[in-house]
């Protein structure tokens, strides 16, 4: 089996795209994160899955945090795995947390699992996934309002005539 | 007198006096029905309770499957808002007379979620009238079955017969 670290994988992205396409945040780290422009995250996932010294085939989770109104981002982090290689790689995509803007390009028609990931990422913090077949919420009920992860989300007075703060 | 207060075994038959509505509660705490869900972790304590160990069958509680068969409902678990409707409704379908077990701190009042829980209803009694609240997180098999203890005491001390404004007049 040949190694590859995270640096290989950040050449392989660079050669193949542009350089400046892909940075390295904490080289040292245990679980070094590439970050990716948002605008190039299709095709850096592509590739991902499709090159065959790389193949990242599995999608082990998408994670969304919201940096709160101060820093006015959002980090989506994507943890990826390649079952033959046994190894992982994480991208991390940041984009702007205004409802409007807060959106990214679905991945789930290259990797199924991402549907659901999506889905929960936009349920609970507001990210909207631009061409996922079906964004809806996944964990709260269809008529909630807000999403609730987010930094500045405030609690309705009540839901179907319940009481929700204490 | 209480029914059971009366148990003297001399091997002949024998005769018990008592009223109709001793007798009818005494039957009724005797096979409390309880509805079989659970929602959290509190379910697996209800669920230990209900197996040989704790064995509540000796006490003629076993679960059902269907709300139209239960008189009683345990909720054992967390109650979210997504959670509330459906308990609501559950709840709607039992036939009367029916009782509620709030089991664990989830249910009693929201637990650990009381403070930041978007999600949890603080508590179950703002959406079914409560009977027993069992504290505990969870509480342990020997809690439960103290709670449905606390629940026969209510029923006994019921007069299910008794024209309920009579009553109300003679308390007064």
């Amino acid at each position: 089996m040949n190694k590859i670290n995270v640096d290989d994988i950040h050449q392989a992205i660079e050669a193949k795209f542009s350089t400046e396409s892909a940075t390295i945040i904490n080289p040292q780290s245990l679980q070094p994160i590439l970050l990716i422009p948002s605008s190039r995250l299709l095709e850096i996932c592509q590739f991902l899955k499709d090159d065959k010294d790389l193949f990242f085939d599995y999608l082990a989770s998408i994670t969304a945090i919201d940096n709160g109104p101060d820093k006015g981002n959002i980090d989506v982090i994507y943890h990826l795995t390649s079952i033959p290689y046994q190894r992982s790689c994480t991208l991390k995509v940041r984009i702007p947390r205004e409802i409007e803007q807060a959106s990214l390009p679905s991945v789930s028609h290259i990797w199924q699992t991402a549907n659901w990931h999506e889905r929960e990422a936009f349920d609970l913090v507001g990210v909207v996934f631009e061409g996922h077949p079906d964004l809806r919420r996944i964990l709260l009920p269809n008529d909630w309002v807000g999403h609730p992860l987010r930094k500045d989300y405030q609690e309705e007075e009540l839901y179907h005539g319940i009481k929700i703060k204490s | 007198m209480n029914i059971q207060d009366n148990r003297l075994k001399t091997g002949d038959g024998g005769i018990i006096l008592t009223s109709v509505e001793d007798l009818l509660n005494w039957s009724r705490l005797s096979s409390l029905w309880p509805m079989g869900f659970g929602l959290a972790c509190c379910a697996i304590e209800m669920m230990a309770s209900y197996a040989s160990n704790y064995d509540l069958e000796r006490f003629g509680i076993f679960p059902r499957p269907s709300p139209r068969q239960s008189d009683v409902m345990i909720v054992a678990g967390t109650v979210t808002f997504k959670m509330a409707d459906r308990i609501r409704r559950l709840y709607e379908q039992m036939p009367e007379p029916r009782y509620v077990i709030s089991m664990g701190s989830c249910s009693n009042c929201g637990g650990p979620y009381w403070e930041h829980g978007y999600h949890v209803v603080k508590g179950v009694d703002r959406i079914i009238p409560v009977d027993v609240y069992v504290p505990g997180c969870p509480p342990r098999p020997e809690s439960l079955i103290g709670g449905f203890l606390k629940l026969q005491e209510k029923i006994r001390h019921e007069h299910p017969l008794a024209p309920q404004l009579l009553i109300e007049m003679e308390n007064e």
